[in-house]
């Protein structure tokens, strides 16, 4: 083959990419034939030393299919951005719902531990001993519970932010693919 | 050998190739032949993602009647090859302890 065929099969296997890119491409293995015939080959070997145009083209190919593949997706999430948006921010209001019920539940618990004393100590003053030592079992009683609630709500902040790390990375992951050097 | 670590020594060998003074894809090819084979689309690849991340510049130069691309090393791409020097000392050193553990329980 020679130099010309071989770039023009080039530029045939690479269509579809801008026009400005196959030229540079093309540019590329030009300089890189005329440098071999320069050195003493001809141009025959030259073009076969540059490689197969199979090889390089499927070798161009996947560099172009990985650069092509993340602009397709990023038209298609921008186009279909109204719903996935819209049903993302559900999620994240449901799931800060959830939290904030949680963590809520945990708090008036502890307000009934200090709400418990507090009644308590006013009851066992006034000499109503009975209802003082109530106060203070259910005092004790919402102590119990709010530690047991302190720590489901925090295993729950927890998972909530390694199930964070782990789509925020399976995002990425879908964006940034290992490519061969 | 991984991927990511390949494709980092393959930037710095183009960049240490270039840095003396700059040069052109075939001769980067011959250049690093004895250490590396680089197939002309690699060699593509590497000086796109090179100058992409301005550590290298591109000018063209008339040689016998045709054009020429030279590639001319950055501040940016000089420091690559310093951060890599530094990078690869601390991997000699885990590789120096990986290699004793590995000959002490054998």
């Amino acid at each position: 083959m020679n130099k010309q065929a071989f770039l023009d099969s080039l530029r045939k296997n690479l269509s579809g990419l801008p026009q400005e890119d196959i030229e540079e491409r093309v540019m590329f293995y030009s300089e890189m034939i005329d440098d071999r015939i320069e050195e003493g080959l001809s141009e025959e070997e030259a073009v076969s030393a540059v490689g197969s145009i199979d090889e390089k083209a499927s070798q161009e190919e996947r560099n172009i299919s990985q650069s092509h593949y993340g602009i397709g997706l990023i038209v298609l999430l921008v186009l279909g951005s109204p719903i996935w948006l819209s049903l993302c921010i559900v999620a994240i209001a449901v799931a800060f719902a959830v939290f904030v019920s949680l963590w809520a539940i945990f708090v008036s618990l502890a307000a009934g531990v200090v709400g418990g004393v507090v009644a308590c100590i006013t009851l066992l003053l006034y000499g109503k001993t009975a209802s003082g030592l109530a106060m203070l079992a259910c005092g004790i009683v919402c102590a119990g519970l709010s530690i047991f609630m302190f720590y489901a709500c925090l295993a729950m902040t927890k998972g909530t932010m390694l199930l964070t790390r782990k789509i925020a990375l399976w995002i990425r992951k879908c964006f940034v693919k290992k490519e061969g050097a | 050998m991984d991927i990511q670590l390949k494709r980092g020594i393959l930037d710095v060998c183009v960049l240490a190739a270039i840095k003396s003074k700059d040069s052109y894809g075939y001769r980067i090819i011959k250049d690093l032949k004895p250490y590396i084979e680089l197939s002309e689309s690699t060699l593509y690849t590497i000086l796109k993602r090179l100058e992409t991340a301005k550590m290298l510049t591109v000018h063209t130069v008339e040689h016998d009647g045709r054009l020429r691309k030279y590639y001319h090393i950055t501040g940016e791409g000089i420091k690559r090859i310093e951060d890599f020097k530094e990078e690869w000392k601390e991997i000699m050193l885990i590789y120096k302890f990986v290699a004793k553990e590995d000959d002490t329980n054998e």
